[in-house]
């Protein structure tokens, strides 16, 4: 249970300070998002976004903080086994999958709705 | 003669009819028993909104049209423009009506900066029937210059909602018992380094300001001649810069000032600041004001559309939005 309540914290702080960016910071969509993606990047790189993901589990890994945690991630393995080139092939290597899913369920529901307004 | 972009219509052109469509939300407007036609489709039965944007203006001008017995082809000029890149749902539509047409690009102030060209013509005595007005349609609009809807982006409370409607007049020479265009102010471009685009009221407002003292003071005119002052689309927040900078300029604010994008929705909550759109503007001054203006409760007002000439190129450059607004007084002889 208690995983559960960290998880919920922690996944809501994060979106509670893209609010914020939003909000208060006057940020747009598109610059809160994309901060985010930078600051989840920067934290792995300092080796932090791992012992969060291990402290509140979904929390930390729903956020899109995550998809810049993955992006470094990926990047810094493949680094160790094939070098500087490593950098290059493994920034995607762990966000493949997000990236594809995104495509693939895009396009299905692209086939199956129509975008409809408010009524 | 110098005019300073002062103009005066000495032959009276008048407003012979109007049309007005809108889609289907808009029938939550107070003033939706005013509109001609609304849809019970917001693309109108069409395959894109594009598509149902052009139609309501087409249909708007072929209403207005027939209720002055006319066809497009007794038509001179068609001046018409709304918010889509290179304003192609007015293109088609002027394709279809096939009527000699200029598109007019004055973001939401584009009702009166058309009205304002067929008042020129009519009295230049060019015209027996010209149309002008502007559409906007709320998808099509919010693809162009946010976000496409199903995005879903949020949105601050400063933000507009962009009407699905068309406002169209047809104007003629003189004619007894319809409201005449009597004088207008074409409006300088005001930016007063504004960058929110969720915020535009608060952009426009001084715009507004600009062009309301300039025609008061240029026209010898008070705000007390008036029965109805009404801007465009500043909404809740820039409907109150304005009032705030109208009291400053020792201008006498009344319940007379009033806003189309703050009244559209009736201040629904819903609709965050108000209405915006090249189709608020021309939507209400074309049913409501007009209405009004026929049935004698009106006998003089003065409308100011307001509109931010800014792009997504433009916002995403970091440049400032600037601003316009037009204004046209309408009398009843």
């Amino acid at each position: 249970m208690s995983l559960f309540i960290t998880a919920f914290v922690v996944g809501g702080l994060i979106s509670v300070v893209g609010q914020l960016l939003f909000d208060v910071a006057k940020l747009t969509p598109a610059h809160t998002l994309c901060l985010l993606v930078v600051i989840g990047s920067v934290l792995d790189g300092i080796g932090w976004y791992e012992p969060l993901i291990d402290f509140a589990g979904a929390g930390a890994t729903i956020p899109i903080t995550s998809f810049g945690n993955s992006l470094t991630h990926g990047a810094m393995a493949e680094a160790e086994k094939h070098g500087f080139v490593g950098v290059l092939t493994g920034m995607f290597e762990v966000t493949s999958s997000g990236i594809s899913a995104a495509i693939l369920f895009g396009f299905i529901a692209s086939l199956l709705f129509k975008a409809k307004g408010k009524n | 003669m110098v005019s300073k972009g002062l103009l005066t219509f000495p032959s009276n052109p008048s407003i012979a009819a109007t049309g007005v469509t809108a889609g289907p939300l808009e029938k939550k407007s107070p003033f939706s028993s005013q509109f001609d036609k609304i849809y019970t489709d917001e693309r109108m039965h069409l395959k894109t909104n594009e598509q149902g944007h052009a139609k309501m203006i087409e249909d708007a001008s072929m209403i207005a049209l027939s209720k002055i017995d006319a066809v497009p082809s007794k038509a001179d000029f068609f001046f018409a423009g709304d918010l889509v890149n290179q304003m192609t749902p007015s293109n088609f539509s002027a394709s279809t009506l096939q009527i000699p047409y200029i598109g007019m690009f004055s973001a939401c102030a584009t009702s009166i900066s058309s009205l304002l060209m067929a008042a020129l013509v009519t009295d230049a005595n060019l015209s027996e029937i010209t149309l002008a007005g502007a559409g906007s349609q709320h998808n099509a609009i919010e693809r162009q210059f946010r976000y496409p809807v199903e995005y879903g982006s949020q949105k601050p409370e400063s933000s507009q909602w962009t009407v699905t409607a068309a406002g169209i007049a047809v104007v003629t020479p003189n004619r007894k018992k319809t409201p005449v265009i009597t004088k207008g102010t074409m409006g300088r471009v005001i930016d007063l380094g504004m960058t929110d685009p969720l915020n535009m009221g608060a952009a426009m407002a001084p715009a507004a300001m600009d062009t309301l003292e300039r025609h008061l003071k240029g026209h010898q005119a008070s705000e007390a001649d008036y029965d109805l002052i009404m801007t465009g689309d500043l909404g809740k927040t820039g409907f109150t810069i304005f009032k705030e900078l109208a009291t400053r300029k020792e201008i006498v604010v009344s319940e007379k000032f009033q806003d189309a994008g703050e009244a559209f929705y009736g201040g629904d909550p819903k609709f965050f600041s108000g209405a915006s759109g090249a189709g608020c503007s021309s939507a209400i001054y074309f049913s409501e004001v007009y209405g009004k203006m026929m049935t004698g409760d009106y006998q003089k007002v003065l409308l100011i559309a307001t509109g931010s000439l800014l792009s997504p190129l433009s916002y995403q450059q970091g440049e400032t939005i600037p601003c316009i607004a037009h204004a046209v007084e309408l009398m009843m002889k």
